[in-house]
């Protein structure tokens, strides 16, 4: 069965791309455009992947990765936080919030579908 | 003329005394020794030759006081007088030589004594000259001081270590009067003057916590230890300070570790900050947004290289890189329209040692009831680079949320760094052990200095550039606040060789003014010449205040160790907001005119309160102002519960037997010129110089301190008088 991947973002012309590329990789994909639609999205259908953009309206990346990962359920479910910020306080405090990973817009989405396979043990 | 001396007459009497004794004597016993016969004899030779037997008695008599006269002239006169002017001489500044007389050993003695004497003038001398110098190269430093005071960009306040202002330039006065909470006022001449405190315009727990850093950094011989910060006013706005010690004299090559007060360097960024966070908030905004724009240009960029792609996703992705090269164009447009000239860090960062910064924490920590704070892996390598004061009171606000909202009693600090950045951990363990426990108090208020303020630990983890974030870990029951703060390179350290150059401490802080204050010592106590006065006068509509008369014009001025300040003075009209009586504008020449469009009493008595301070009050018949201010005090909440001295009683106290104590009688009585009479700045400085010459009259009846003049005062008839 193939793997489910929820991207989170509030920009419309990232998710056009970021949608196609994950489906082409094959795996299931959900979109949220805030906050408040990926904590919902992630608790209902539990993804194996979460593409997390920081600076969203709602509830930033950074509160909805804090929510999830207090819920032990969540523990193990792979975060990758996407963000305009560049500051390494900023990557510091995603890394501590719970997220697996971090990367820097703008980003190779090659690289990132590559990142996303061997996070997903599918290299 | 030569004195009749007792002593000789005492000296002839007893003798004379003698003689008598002796003769009578004799004469009985030669007397009983004969017969009849022989005694009839005797008494016929005799008793015709008595008077010349007297007589010779009494020549003989006179020829010993003579004799005794000159004796004690020699021997005992002599060194009596010497003695006599051997005290005048050492009472007075009398130049003389002694002339030598009586017995030789009294003349040696009076040489000896005229060799002591030349010896004294000659130091005397040495002295003057010595001093002279002295005080001609302390004049030359003072103004040298002042050239270069006046000179300087930067505005600059020397304090003693009670924060009382001993030394400004000009700039700090015009700065100080824009920092004022009415400018308007009396042009906001309450903040800055000699004597007055800092602590009216800088918060006293921010220069206690500098003070302590640069005592600190002393103390491990770092060789500038100043310290910097931003702080707000109370009238919101911004200042850069830098606080340099004033240290003790330098003892025998010693370098002295004890300050004695301090030097404040001041800026005002308020504008430069607006502009600054304006330019740094496009910045961000811009960088932040294009970086987007890029990834979503890049993404489908990507997307569009694959070769299948269908024609309706080729034309969506299309759109999107039109889109975001618009709004890259347009932002690129804005940014030049901000005219972005540079980006600088705003707030003035001071380099720390991080344990230091962990130490002050824990004695702010402990200082708390109830929660106690411990540190448990400090890496003293570390140092940062910090706004302390700011940061201290985030850290603190956050120890005080934990007892009061979640009941922890005690927390520990861990000091750690990476790559850029100090890890500043503030751990506790949680209570109740609650899987979903989160904190959310980036944007709390925190308090500064125990008041309320709109920075939020967001803002100043922002100053710093930093990050904060709460972190538990549920399997251990850890919780922790973390805060990165960026590294500093370490400080050179112990490079103390600057001190002891002597290049490095310009000679010119010799002043008097940082002598220990007296504070200590309870107001009564206190000497009336060492007070600092702010003398004042009204000027009203009528002489009933509590009738509905009101105060059209208030004047002060200061007197600071006896001097009277001319500079700092308060001078302001009132608009009465009622008529005023055509009978007294003769008196006090001001027209309904003149007070329009000038403030009212409501906004003038706060800045006439803050220009008082802690002074001590003084007027001329004070009881009538105080009166004055007093009815204002329901409708301004102004409280004058400063002490308060009457020129008037005073005076009685002085002359208690001359029949007037107007203030134009005292005034020529003591011969003191008034300018601008029934002004209220010209009634007001009348008095002061009425009240410098009552402190010296006073003093001459024994009335030295406040309370002995206050006794005093309420002891005459006028202060019987109720107004």
């Amino acid at each position: 069965m193939s793997k489910t991947v929820l991207i989170a973002d509030d920009e419309k012309n990232i998710l056009i791309s970021l949608e196609y590329l994950m489906k082409r990789e094959g795996y299931n994909v959900m979109v949220a455009h805030d906050g408040q639609e990926a904590v919902d999205a992630i608790f209902r259908e539990h993804p194996d992947l979460v593409l997390l953009d920081v600076m969203m309206p709602k509830k930033t990346g950074l509160d909805v990765c804090q929510e999830v990962r207090a819920n032990s359920n969540f523990k193990e479910m792979i975060i990758i936080m996407l963000t305009a910020k560049g500051r390494d306080t900023d990557i510091a405090k995603g890394m501590a919030m719970g997220a697996n990973d971090y990367v820097i817009k703008p980003f190779s989405t090659r690289e990132l579908a590559e990142k996303v396979r061997n996070m997903l043990g599918e290299a | 003329m030569r004195h009749f001396d007792s002593r000789v007459a005492l000296g002839v009497a007893i003798i004379g005394g003698i003689c008598v004794l002796w003769l009578l004597a004799t004469g009985i016993l030669i007397w009983s020794s004969l017969d009849e016969t022989g005694q009839d004899a005797v008494a016929a030779t005799l008793m015709p030759s008595l008077e010349l037997l007297i007589f010779m008695w009494a020549i003989s008599l006179t020829a010993v006081g003579f004799a005794l006269r000159w004796l004690v002239a020699y021997f005992m006169t002599a060194p009596a007088r010497l003695a006599e002017d051997a005290q005048v001489l050492l009472r007075t500044d009398v130049k003389r030589q002694l002339k030598p007389t009586g017995s030789i050993e009294n003349r040696r003695l009076t040489d000896l004594f005229n060799q002591l004497v030349q010896q004294r003038e000659t130091l005397r001398d040495d002295m003057d000259t010595l001093v002279q110098e002295a005080a001609s190269n302390t004049e030359l430093e003072k103004n040298r001081l002042a050239a270069l005071m006046s000179e300087l960009s930067k505005s600059v306040v020397v304090c003693n270590l009670d924060g009382r202002i001993l030394l400004y330039n000009n700039r700090a006065r015009r700065q100080f009067q824009r920092l004022s909470e009415s400018p308007k006022v009396a042009a906001g001449a309450e903040l800055i003057g000699l004597g007055r405190s800092i602590y009216g315009v800088f918060d006293r727990k921010l220069l206690t916590h500098a003070q302590e850093n640069i005592q600190h950094r002393i103390e491990q011989g770092v060789a500038s230890p100043s310290t910097k910060f931003v702080t707000t006013t109370q009238s919101g706005q911004l200042l850069r300070v830098q606080m340099a010690p004033v240290r003790a004299a330098q003892m025998e090559n010693k370098i002295p570790t004890q300050m004695t007060g301090f030097v404040l360097l001041t800026e005002n960024i308020t504008h430069e900050f607006e502009a600054l966070s304006h330019q740094e908030h496009v910045l961000n905004t811009l960088t932040e947004r294009s970086r987007a724009a890029i990834a979503n240009m890049q993404a489908a960029l990507d997307v569009l290289e694959y070769p299948d792609l269908e024609p309706a996703m080729h034309e969506n992705l299309l759109s999107v890189l039109r889109e975001e090269t618009q709004g890259l164009g347009e932002r690129i447009h804005e940014l030049k329209a901000t005219t972005v000239n540079g980006f600088m860090s705003h707030w003035s960062l001071e380099n720390m040692q991080g344990a230091d910064l962990v130490e002050a924490a824990i004695n702010r920590i402990n200082a708390l009831k109830g929660i106690t704070a411990t540190k448990s892996s400090i890496d003293t390598s570390v140092w940062l680079k910090v706004e302390s004061f700011t940061l201290l009171e985030a850290i603190i606000y956050l120890a005080e949320l934990l007892q009061h909202e979640y009941g922890v009693n005690k927390v520990q600090f861990r000091l750690g760094m990476t790559e850029a950045h100090g890890q500043l951990d503030l751990c506790w363990t949680p209570q109740n052990n609650d899987k979903g426990i989160t904190l959310n108090c980036e944007k709390d208020s925190i308090r500064l200095g125990g008041e309320e303020s709109s920075l939020t630990i967001q803002d100043v983890v922002e100053r710093h550039n930093g990050a904060f974030w709460f972190e538990h870990d549920a399997e251990s029951n850890q919780a922790l606040f973390r805060f990165l703060i960026p590294l500093a390179k370490p400080q050179e350290q112990l490079d103390a060789s600057a001190l002891t150059d002597k290049e490095s401490r310009p000679e010119f802080y010799d002043f008097d003014l940082f002598k220990a204050s007296e504070q200590t010592r309870s107001l009564e106590d206190r000497k009336l010449i060492e007070l600092s006065y702010t003398v004042f006068d009204t000027e009203t509509t009528g002489l009933d205040p509590a009738g509905g008369d009101e105060i059209i014009q208030i004047g002060a001025i200061r007197i600071v160790n006896g001097k009277l300040l001319q500079q700092e003075s308060f001078e302001q009209l009132v608009d009465p907001q009622r008529t005023i009586p055509a009978v007294s504008i003769p008196i006090h020449g001001i027209k309904p005119e003149m007070v329009k469009g000038q403030p009212v009493i409501k906004e003038v008595l706060p800045a006439f309160h803050a220009f008082v301070g802690d002074t001590v009050l003084v007027a001329h018949n004070a009881a009538f102002d105080m009166r004055c201010l007093q009815v204002k005090e329901a409708l301004t909440g102004v409280v004058f519960d400063q002490p308060v001295l009457d020129t008037l009683l005073l005076s009685a106290v002085a002359h208690p037997n001359q029949e007037s104590h107007g203030l134009d009688t005292i005034a020529e009585r003591l011969n003191v010129d008034i300018h601008g009479r029934h002004t209220a700045l010209g009634d007001a400085m009348a008095t002061a110089e009425v009240f410098l010459h009552l402190i010296n009259l006073l003093a001459e009846q024994g009335i030295h301190t406040m309370g002995q003049a206050r006794e005093a005062a309420e002891k005459t008839y006028y202060a019987r008088l109720k107004y």
